[in-house]
This record gives structure tokens, sequence and C-alpha cells, in this order.
């Protein structure tokens, strides 16, 4: 403990914006959200705050602008920014200080453009607003924002509307906005989230540049840990409203000091190497919800009575590096290799249960997928890669009869002995076997499920339409299903809205086991999920295949996903297939320039290792 | 169903609806003369505290006999509106395409046409309409509306892809719209239905009122205003009892729907 005060007290005149003890909580009870917050920010430095949905990160960051959302309030703690004592201010002059001491940049830029004023017109605006220099002194900022951002800062552009620029560069505006009135701290709120991996690796490249040209401190908040690697100096990692690790980022990932930084680890894929991912068990829990003692316990297999009883203080682990762990000593050298799988063997056996002929796909008169062909095995995992827009999706939704202006033949074989048959386009249009033997589970949990019905109405249906069980045993077989998705028989009689998103989606895989079928159409079936459950979600769809023997059509954005979870690769470019291979091979020996563009940009965990000798 | 009993306008609205409808179901049994028996020289204050009618008939009972047939039949035109209207939205919203195309915009061309008009058209043609002519033409009449306002509740649903995954087991596409968007609409629908149910209590009122009735000289609040408005002013209750009891009715249903709609709104955040 003792070194952890020096070491902040070392640092204390060189932050600029502190936060010491904060806490946050709910207005009406009481209950913190966020406590006991130390969180130092220095000029030219990104810290990284990372942390899962529930865990508090986003109040975290909006507090170090003196801001709560409605119905909860600052209650303790001290918050300094660039020498104001913020809690002491009046709110007007809190007010003065957003935006040009300290600045914002939201999730969605396109919330803090205006889409009927012209970008060269708000950029002015903010400064007009702010009073911030003479007319000609403004305009010659505006000039000279825009290239650092990475923009033209010619009138042309300038006088565009937001719809008249791309995600990547509204982005970019937004962050042109935020870097105008020079501030001294900046609070970044999952910025690149629903960015492309191009455009995400742009958009961090120049936000970094930017952040040591004008030495500004940044308090970058995100749930990505390969984001936090690639741009971060520290790294804080967030866990029920508590930091429970703080470090600089090299030194973080190759040695996590706190059971719940290293379960984060297990959770996520690697771009280079193929793992074994596991995910945390449990949830994370909300305000109110939260053990005492130490807030991890519960899910923690170190935990021991003493966990329980006490909250534990920061313990160092090295200079500027430390854990709110007990058990620090008890977790053992940090190994990431032990967990390293084996890369598709590329001589084995396959036998083909779905072949794909020159598809083309259209929406209305446009053509988004071009002559596609590729065939899948069962047990294998057939991933397809590729941007939004890039066509995937629709595919996979062609696959499953869900998309039906198509030309291009689908064959199918339904049983192991049988003869392939051609795939109606419509799924209504197919034999009922077909339908079977072809199952989709959707992006996101939360539409894919009917919220007024059961989830032991939703397992009983698909079993009753194909008559594999009715009555007693078709309720008796939903309960095994839901065993199988490691979900306890109590969730029968609920509702789906009362289940998390994790829960949710196991449900929606169990509605696919259900049907028994030969292939299952995943379409981004983790992107909607936490990191911790992407991890068991993965692992679970790995099981599965395995045990009923499932030819898989795997749809993602996410190249390292692709590298823990498939067999063979297929990457997309604006519908057409640029690239297909053993994803070893792909991976590993990217033949495409667009392939090669999208390792290049996927961020890495080890970019924080390469990122100290290139970049 | 807890949270429904803490919401003021939903406790007020559902006291007052109930009030009025036990009063229309059970009010024959204390009715302290019969419905058509003559207690005194009309329009005086003899009889009971209501004073008599026009035919010298005691108006509290009469309140008490004349509240079962406009409430029936205001609750079963509603029915059949909403029934009808629901069906139509829900399927033009998950058809999509020219079939919704076709039912939205024939439904704007019966939008068009005024509900009290097109009730008084017909029933002008038909000499003392059966009680089910008036069920049906209010039910009717309704369907526009309705459908317009389900089609609206069901768009958000119709492209969520719990649709498509029952589409991709091979549901029907009636088990799709009664199984599986039917469910997701009934609480933002029973908002639609408590305000069809004030209108519908209006209409027939107001059908009774302009004296097209089943039942000429049977006790009924609307036909009761009718007959007795030549006396307003002298005995103004006659009149104002079965106004005012329609008037309560229409705020009770009204505010529960109000508070169903508000509800609604919330849940779909």
């Amino acid at each position: 403990m003792s070194t952890v005060d020096a070491a902040a007290a070392a640092a204390d005149e060189a932050a600029v914006a502190q936060t010491v003890g904060l806490r946050v909580e709910l207005t009406r009870s009481g209950i913190d959200v966020v406590d006991d917050l130390n969180l130092d920010l220095y000029p030219g430095h990104i810290l990284g705050l990372v942390g899962e949905s529930g865990s508090g990160k986003t109040t975290a960051g909006t507090a170090l602008l003196g801001y709560a959302r409605t119905g909860a309030t600052i209650a303790g703690g001290r918050i300094t920014v660039a020498g104001h004592d913020i809690r002491s201010l009046s709110p007007a002059r809190v007010r003065s200080i957003r935006g040009v001491t300290i600045g914002y940049v939201p999730q969605d830029p396109n919330s803090a453009l205006n889409p009927a004023i012209r970008i060269g017109d708000q950029l002015r605006e903010l400064l007009d607003q702010h009073r911030i220099g003479t007319p000609a002194e403004r305009t010659a900022r505006i000039a000279e924002i825009m290239p650092a951002v990475g923009l033209p800062g010619d009138p042309a552009f300038l006088r565009r509307y937001p719809h008249q620029l791309s995600g990547g560069q509204v982005q970019r505006v937004a962050l042109a906005m935020v870097f105008l009135p020079r501030p001294q701290v900046l609070v970044l709120d999952e910025p690149t989230t629903g960015l492309d991996v191009t455009t995400q690796a742009m958009v961090l490249s120049s936000l970094k540049e930017l952040c040591a040209d004008f030495s500004v401190a940044a308090l970058y908040v995100t749930h990505d840990l390969a984001v936090v690697a690639t741009i971060a100096d520290r790294v804080a990692v967030m866990y029920a409203g508590r930091l429970v690790e703080m470090g600089p980022t090299q030194e973080l990932f190759r040695a996590p000091a706190h059971p719940y930084t290293r379960a984060l680890l297990q959770s996520i894929p690697h771009l280079h190497r193929p793992y074994r991912l596991t995910g945390i068990p449990g949830r994370t829990p909300s305000p109110g919800n939260r053990p005492s003692g130490c807030r991890f316990n519960d899910r923690c297999e170190l935990a021991e009575d003493a966990c329980r009883a006490e909250e534990p203080q920061p313990v160092a682990v090295k200079t500027d590096h430390w854990s709110r762990c007990r058990r620090t000593d008890a977790l053992g050298p940090w190994d990431p290799d032990s967990r390293a799988g084996q890369d598709t063997d590329p001589d084995r056996e396959r036998s083909v249960v779905l072949t794909v002929t020159d598809l083309n796909i259209f929406h209305g008169r446009n053509q988004v997928v071009h002559d596609v062909s590729f065939d899948l095995a069962a047990p294998e995992v057939v991933a397809l890669v590729g941007e939004s827009g890039s066509g995937k999706t629709t595919i996979s939704r062609a696959v499953a009869g869900l998309h039906t202006q198509r030309t291009g033949s689908l064959h199918l074989q339904t049983d192991p002995t049988g003869e392939p048959a051609e795939l109606a386009r419509s799924a209504r249009n197919r034999t009922a076997a077909q339908r079977q033997a072809v199952q989709y589970i959707f992006q996101n949990p939360y539409q894919s499920l009917n919220p007024r019905r059961t989830v032991e109405q939703i397992l009983v249906r698909p079993l009753e339409i194909f008559g594999i069980a009715s009555g007693r045993a078709a309720r008796e077989r939903a309960a095994e299903l839901l065993d199988s998705v490691q979900l306890g028989e109590g969730l029968l009689r609920l509702r789906t809205n009362r289940l998390s998103g994790g829960e949710r989606q196991r449900v929606a895989i169990a509605r696919a086991l259900a049907c028994r079928p030969r292939v299952l159409v995943c379409d981004e079936v983790t992107s909607a999920l936490d990191v911790s459950i992407q991890g068991s979600i993965t692992e679970l769809l790995t099981r599965i295949k395995n045990k009923h023997g499932i030819g898989m059509l795997f749809v993602t954005h996410d190249l390292a996903l692709v590298r823990t979870i498939a067999d063979r690769v297929l990457v997309l470019n604006r519908g057409r297939v640029v690239e297909s291979g053993l994803v070893a091979q792909v991976l590993d020996h990217p033949r495409d320039p667009y392939t090669q563009s999208l390792i290049a940009h996927t961020p890495t965990l080890t970019g924080a290792f390469d990122a100290s000798g290139s970049a | 169903m807890r949270t429904l009993a803490r919401d003021p306008k939903i406790v007020i609205g559902g006291i007052l609806t109930l009030l009025i409808v036990l009063l229309a179901v059970l009010g024959p049994l204390f009715a302290p003369h019969g419905e058509y028996e003559v207690v005194g020289r009309p329009f005086t204050g003899e009889g009971s505290f209501l004073g008599t009618d026009y035919l010298g008939q005691d108006v509290w009972s009469r309140v008490l006999y004349g509240g079962q047939s406009v409430l029936i039949t205001a609750v079963l035109a509603t029915a059949l509106g909403v029934v009808i209207g629901g069906l139509l939205g829900v399927t033009a919203a998950y058809a999509g395409g020219w079939l919704e195309e076709i039912l939205m915009r024939t439904n704007d061309v019966f939008l068009a046409l005024p509900q009290i008009l097109v009730t008084l058209l017909v029933l002008s043609a038909v000499h003392e309409p059966a009680a089910w002519i008036i069920v049906l033409l209010v039910g009717l009449t309704h369907v526009p509306r309705v459908a317009r306002v389900a089609r609206g509740v069901a768009l958000p649903y119709v492209t969520q892809d719990f649709v498509l995954s029952a589409e991709a087991l091979g549901e029907s596409r009636a088990r799709i719209v009664i199984a599986e968007l039917g469910p997701n609409l009934v609480v933002p629908m029973l908002a639609e239905t408590g305000l069809r149910l004030t209108y519908s209590i209006g209409m027939v009122a107001a059908i009774g009122f302009l004296g097209f009735s089943s039942d000429v000289g049977a006790a009924d609040w609307g036909q009761m205003t009718n007959e007795n408005r030549l006396a307003l002013l002298v005995q103004p209750w006659a009149v104002l009892a079965p106004v005012l009891i329609i008037a309560l009715f229409t705020i009770g249903t009204n505010l529960i729907a109000d508070g169903l709609g508000s509800r609604a709104a919330k849940g779909a955040e």
C-alpha cells in the first residue's frame, strides 16, 4: 500500500486531471455505482479504462466532467481538472470548463453533430460560443485541426453536411470538434465501437498522435482489451464499480495480477494463434447486488473466506502497478501459451454437407453478392469475414432461406447417408427436413427471442413443428437442451426479457439445437455480448460442433475470433470472396491486399509489446 | 399486474368504470319502480329523488334500467372493431409490400368517412334496427381507425429477428401474426380498445338520442336524453342523469386507456 501512495504522490504534480476516492451513488437508494475511484491523467498520456457492461466505466468517465446521469449523484471524493476543484464550482462554471478545458467524445459521433448544419459552421460555432480567439484566428485554427485529424481542410469539404461523410470521417470531425478548443483533458467513451477495423485503426492512430502533439491527457473508456493494448499508455481495469487493477499497458498485459483481469484475458481470442477461450461464470453484478468483501469473490476460483469478509486494498505488484486482490501472491505466473490450441489439420477428411455454387444475391436492383462458391463439411466451421457491407450476413441469410432474391444453387445433404438436394430460395418452400437441418442463430439475442414467450415455449415449439417430441416428452427435452447450454431448469418458466444477454444467446443456441441441425448458421453471435460471455459462447459452440458433428457457418467481423473457432475462412470484400482457405494459411500468409490490410489493422493484445519497438 | 394498481390514472379510471358497470348490471334489482311504471305527473318531482319524465315514469328507475343495452352494445361493437381492425393492421404490417399498400390505402379511404355519418346513413334506411345492426355498424366504423393504430404498433416488431426465426422454422403466417406478434401487441392495443370503447358509448348514446332504437319506449340512456330534452329547463334531471353517467363512464375508460398507453410507451423503451 505504501508504495502505491508513494508512486501516486510522486506523480501528483504532473497529473492534470485527478479523481481521489470518487463515489457516485444512486440518488434514491444511496447504493454506490462507482466507489473509491482514484485516477490520474497525465499530459500526452492515454489511460485506458476497461470494463464490461455494468462495471461503471461510463459513469466513472462522465464523473470526471462533474456529470452524473439522472438518478445518480457524485456523492464523495475529489475531482480536479487543470487546477479546478470541479465539485466546489458552480454548475455554470463547470459548464464553461466542459468542452473547453475538458472534452468528451461520445460513443455515437453522429449524436455530436447537428445533421442540418454544415460541418465547417459547426466547428466555427464552437469557437464562437466559447469566444476563443479573433475571427481570423478561428479560421486558422480550423484550418490547422482538419489535417491533424486526417481530413481535408479545404472550404469545399467544410461546406459538407454530416450525412455527406463516411462513418470514419464523422468520427474524425467529432475528434476535430473536441480538439479545437485545445482541451487539456479528454474523456472518450468507446469512440470506435461500431466502426470497421480499418477505420478504427485510422481513428485510433490519429487520436494517439493528437494527444501527444497537443499534450492532452486522455481517459479512454472501452470494453475492448485489444484496443486498449493498442492505444493506452496505462490501463485501469474496472469491475462492479471498483478499480481492480492498474498498471502500465505492457506490464499489465504481460503479468496481469488480478484474477478478473486474467479471466478477461482468457476470454478474448488472438489473431496469431488459436486459443481455447473460457468465459467467466455468472454475470457482472448490478449496483445493489454486489457481494460484500471483494466484489469478484463469487466468480473467483481463488476466493477464500477472507475475500468475502473484507474489502481488499490495493496491493503493489511493481512500481506503478497494483492489484486490488489479497491473493495476488497465490496467482502464479501468467502463461497465455498454456491455453494455445491447434490449427486445423490441412489433410483431415471432410464430409461435405452444404455446397454453395455461384451465389449471386440482390437487394432490389443492387447486386450485393457476386459469384460466391464454397462448401461446408460436418463437423467444421467455415468463417465468413468482412467489414460492414461486405455481404457476409446476406449470404448467411440466403443459406437459411431468409433472403430470397438470389441466383445460383445451394445443395444440402439432410442426412449422412442421403444424396444432397437443392434448397429452395425461401425457407417456406423447403421441405421440413431441410428447414430442420439448417438452423440460424441471430446476432442480437435481444431481438431473436420473442419477449412475450417463456423459455419453455420457445424451446418446445421447434420440437412440435418437426415432430421430434410433444407434450411431456417435449418439456423434458427442453430441460435437457437448457442443460446442454449450461443453463438451469429454473429458467424454463421465465420470459426471455428476464434474462441477460448471454443467457438469451444460450437459449437461442438451445432452440437451434432442438432441431438437431446439420448446419448451424451463426451470424455475429457474440458481437452484442460482453467479452467474458463471448469467451464462454465460443467455447460452447465449439463443443456442440464436435459433439453433434455440425457444420457451422460463422459470420463475423473479428479476425481474431476466426483464428480461435474456425477451420476455414472466406474473406469478403464488397460481396466478392477475395481470399479463402485454411484459417492458419490465410491469417499467417495473406495474399490478397485487402486481407493483408484487415489483418494489419486488427488491434491485438500483442500490439502493446510491438508498439514499444516500432511505433 | 401489481404495478398497474400503482398508476393513479388506471386506479381512478378503473373505479369509475367499475361503478358504472355495476350500476348498469345490478341496477334493475334495486330500482324503486318498474321500467314502464307511471308514478306521477310528467316532469315533476314526484317519484324517487330524480323526479318523473315525459310520461310520468320514474327517472332514477329508468336510469338504473337503461344502462345494460347501451353498455352491451358498446362493448360488443368495440370488440368487433378491435378484433377485425387489429388483424387487418397487423397483417398489413407483417405482409408488407403490395398487400400492405392495398390494405392501408383502402383503409385510408374509409378513414375519410365520418363514423356517425356512415352509421346514420345505413340506419336511416332500416326501420327499428335490430340491436345487432347497431353493433355491426358501430364496430365496423371503428375498423379503419383501429387498423391504422395496430399497423403502427406492429411495425417495430415485424422486423425483429424472432419473426424471421419463426419463418425459418416454417411457422404459418397466421400463426406468426397471432401467436408471435399478437402477445406483444396486447398492452398497446388495450389502450386503443379503451379509447374505442369511449367512442362506442358515445356513438350508441348518440344513436339513441337521434331516435334510432330497436325498442322505442324502453329505458336507454341515449334515448332518455332525447325523450326528455323538451323539458330541460323544467325537469333537468331527466336529461342530466343519463348524460352525467355516460360522461363519467367515458372519463373512466379514457383514463384507463391513457394509463395503459403511457405504460406501453414506457415499456417500448
